[in-house]
């Protein structure tokens, strides 16, 4: 997608949105609530119209070929709604027929492997057996291109465990698979390509190493003596000095000339951690202005309770 | 104040924030129906000997005690003028009191906004009370405005309160059964159909109590909405008669109260069963069907039920009047088979206007769907949206013209019966089915309106009743004739009187497929609303 707007009536939801996914790859669409990542799905499905820009989805537009593109697609919305007097199993087979046809055996296995009894009225299940039954219908397609919103948002560890085992099988028999979440964890894991969405723009995009240089790494370093003016080299930021303990956040470039300054003074211990892509929330999001303008809530706010914060990451 | 009820109060409060367009349109509207029915009354009969006349045609008439009950002072002009007030009115009133209290209780509770609620300090008794303590507001205000609004019409003012203070107490104890319904099944609209279905017994009893000679049975008095009418409001104003539904509120709702504290937040009475593991339904048309056709049997049951008893009751019309003035009226008519026809006539364009009902319900479904979230996921396959809503709305129609199938035949079945003469099965079924079109155009039009504006979904009903209301009291309000012609049932042809209708019911087929191409238009072109 290219240019693509969306407005619902004053409020811009869709802004100028580019969006990119390579066949056969796992693509992790992050951002946090309300920055446009179901909208964005539901406009790749024909289930709204963008108000500008152009979208083509395996070579098709999604808003007039809709049969003959979602013949060759498989969506799991972010809210799983069933009808309530049918069977888990009666929904599975419903949306399976509609589909196209269905794999029965594949079918089995995945109840199998979420451990989901297809007997029981969509009434009776939880929200994480209501997501099941989604991902069940979609995973036991035959589809080229998997459009999963917040799949795992209502999953258990272990079943989140087994779903990432689906999505692995599905890049190996060379399916294209995108996931949307705002669970860092999950895209980093599973992932060859992330986009990070912000108030309606894609504001990243690329390999998850690619982006990683956009952050800086933990360091913690226990040392002999303190070296005066850490903080005052370049990249070197949120230095936090304890007796004998550094602990600071440094950008690459940093790197080099920080830990030279750790060495010369006697370097018992170290540790770093890699950027994780909480940094690189961090950085989209956490920075404190006003981020508001997608669709309707308030994303700054949200991105800063959701994420364990650093200090003065500002 | 007991821990159970504790937060009452303020969904009370989140309640009237709902329904703050819902509970004053309907009030108002009663109030508007009353006063001008008062109005109308003094109009159509000045003087007692016109009263007299007419309040013993009705009492003799069958069909009009079975449909409306007796007057039980015929020089009382006020028993006269509400005469389809004091039982059918009160039906409509109760079905609407069942749907106000259903929304607020298993409504909430099968949609999950209670558990919602429930997190905070909010008590298991909470939700059943302030649906109650609404509902009784509602009643309250709307008996006294409608008292205020016959007193105003010109009608005595003790008889206006009696009648007011009757549909408080009536719609009261109908509140009171679909509080316990709502304690019994698992799915809001189980509990819906439950309480209707025994709002149609009670109809349906104090019919036959109100046939037997002389005067009412013992049936009627079995009857809530024969309660109300044995208030006799302006002919007797028997007071007393109001303990009757305050005394089955004293025993319903503590009942309902028990029922609750015996169960599970979101259970019902029965635990759910597992069902089939796997599923047969191959595609959006068979998911309609199975959606829809549970409601659609009801409707069915009651449409046979209605139209035989209807029908059975055209043997009275010949004897309707014995003043010479009626048979010349009948002579000029035609002669009594003239009569029966018109009779007829005018059963089945009621009959019209209820499976419009039906159709608008049942389009009304896509709607439903949408909002439930469950459009999303159907559409996320290779179903297209035309599909999709072609599978509810052509269910819409084939109930809408099944149903009118259903009543000529046993309307015509129960008349054949009645005075012997076969051919009249043929005869009304014919007619039943010239209603069809002027009601696909109602039901057209809640897929037009489902397709441009969804969120107007409910507005339907309102264009419906306006259409009824029109059609009732359009001349006496000296509506403009166009205004009126823009109601389709008014260019139904009412065969059997009628022939050659067909222009007429091809134009109202064109006119119903043009807006259901307009509402499938605005369809394909707008977002799926969430």
């Amino acid at each position: 997608m290219t240019g693509v707007v969306k407005r619902f009536g004053s409020v811009t939801a869709l802004d100028g949105l580019d969006f990119d996914v390579a066949a056969g790859e796992v693509h992790g669409f992050l951002g946090p609530n309300g920055s446009g990542k179901s909208t964005t799905l539901r406009l790749l499905l024909g289930l709204l119209r963008s108000d500008a820009g152009s979208i083509r989805v395996l070579g098709l537009d999604p808003w007039r070929d809709v049969a003959a593109l979602h013949r060759r697609l498989a969506y799991v919305p972010g809210d799983v709604a069933l009808w309530p007097n049918l069977t888990g199993g009666e929904v599975i087979d419903l949306l399976g027929r509609l589909q196209g046809g269905q794999d029965r055996a594949r079918r089995d296995r995945f109840l199998d492997l979420f451990e989901l009894d297809p007997s029981k009225k969509a009434r009776t299940y939880s929200k994480g057996n209501r997501q099941k039954v989604a991902l069940v219908a979609a995973l036991a397609t035959d589809a080229e291109l998997f459009l999963l919103d917040e799949p795992t948002s209502g999953l258990d560890p272990l079943m989140e465990d087994a779903f990432r085992g689906c999505v692995r099988e599905l890049r190996g028999q060379g399916r294209t698979v995108v996931l949307s979440s705002h669970i860092l964890s999950e895209a980093e894991a599973l992932s060859d390509r992330v986009s990070i969405i912000r108030a309606g723009k894609v504001v990243e995009t690329g390999p998850l190493e690619q982006l990683r240089h956009l952050t800086r790494t933990s360091v913690t370093a226990d040392v002999a003596a303190v070296p005066p003016g850490l903080d005052l080299l370049p990249g070197v930021h949120d230095v936090v000095v304890t007796d004998h303990r550094v602990s600071a956040q440094v950008e690459p470039a940093g790197l080099g000339p920080f830990l030279h300054a750790l060495t010369s003074v006697g370097l018992h211990a170290l540790t770093s951690q890699p950027p994780t892509l909480e940094d690189l929330f961090l950085r989209h999001y956490g920075s404190g202005n006003d981020a508001g303008t997608g669709a309707g809530t308030a994303v700054g706010a949200v991105a800063d309770s959701a994420v364990p914060r650093r200090s003065g990451d500002a | 104040m007991p821990e159970t009820l504790a937060g009452t109060g303020v969904l009370i409060r989140l309640g009237l924030r709902r329904d703050r367009w819902l509970l004053p349109f309907w009030i108002a509207g009663f109030a508007l129906v009353t006063y001008s029915t008062a109005l109308a009354g003094t109009e159509l009969y000045p003087d007692t000997a016109s009263r007299v006349e007419a309040a013993t045609a009705l009492n003799a008439t069958a069909s009009m005690v079975a449909l409306f009950g007796r007057i039980y002072d015929p020089t009382s002009i006020g028993a006269l003028s509400l005469i389809k007030y004091t039982a059918f009115m009160t039906a409509i009133l109760a079905v609407l009191m069942v749907i106000l209290v259903i929304r607020h209780t298993r409504g909430d509770e099968e949609s999950g906004r209670l558990e919602l609620l429930g997190g905070g300090r909010l008590g298991r008794d909470a939700p059943l009370a302030s649906a109650l303590t609404i509902s009784l507001g509602a009643n309250v205000v709307l008996g006294l405005l409608a008292a205020a609004a016959l007193a105003a019409g010109g009608l005595p003012a003790a008889g206006s309160l009696a009648f007011g203070l009757g549909w408080a107490a009536t719609g009261m104890a109908f509140s009171a059964v679909a509080g316990l319904a709502a304690q019994l099944t698992a799915s809001a609209r189980a509990a819906t159909g439950l309480s209707i279905g025994f709002i149609a017994v009670t109809y349906g009893l104090r019919a036959v109590g109100d046939l037997a000679e002389p005067g009412p049975s013992v049936l009627s008095w079995l009857s809530p909405i024969g309660w109300n009418q044995q208030i006799r409001a302006f002919a007797g104003d028997r007071w007393w008669v109001l303990a009757l539904p305050v005394a089955l509120c004293l025993v319903l709702v503590p009942a309902a109260f028990v029922l609750r504290a015996g169960r599970d937040l979101g259970a019902g009475l029965r635990a759910e069963r597992p069902g089939p593991a796997a599923g047969s339904l191959s595609g959006v048309w068979d998911l309609a069907v199975r959606l829809q056709y549970r409601v659609l049997l009801a409707w069915a049951m009651a449409f046979v039920l209605f139209g035989v008893v209807i029908g059975s009751l055209v043997s009275n019309v010949g004897e309707l009047l014995n003043s010479p003035n009626a048979q010349d009226l009948i002579r000029l008519l035609g002669g009594r088979e003239a009569l029966t026809d018109a009779f007829l006539a005018a059963e089945i364009s009621i009959m019209g206007v209820l499976a419009a009902a039906y159709g608008v319900s049942a389009a009304n479904h896509l709607r439903s769907e949408e909002a439930a979230g469950h459009t999303e996921a159907l559409l996320g396959t290779a179903t297209t949206r035309i599909r999709w809503a072609s599978s509810h709305f052509m269910f819409a129609l084939a109930g809408v013209a099944a149903l009118l199938l259903l009543a000529g035949v046993s309307i015509g079945a129960g008349a054949a019966f009645a005075i012997g003469d076969a051919a009249l099965v043929g005869r009304s079924t014919v007619a039943a089915l010239a209603q069809v079109p002027a009601a696909w155009v109602v039901t057209s039009v809640a897929l037009g309106v489902f397709g441009w504006a969804p969120r107007l979904a409910g507005a339907v009903w309102g264009f419906l009743l306006a259409l009824v209301a029109l059609g009732e009291f359009g001349v006496l309000w000296n509506a403009p004739e166009w205004l009126m012609d823009l109601s389709p049932f008014r260019h139904s042809p009412l065969l059997p009187v009628d022939s050659g209708g067909l222009p007429a019911l091809a134009a109202l087929t064109v006119a119903a497929a043009a807006v259901a191409a307009l509402g499938y238009a605005g369809w394909r072109r707008r977002d799926l609303a969430a």
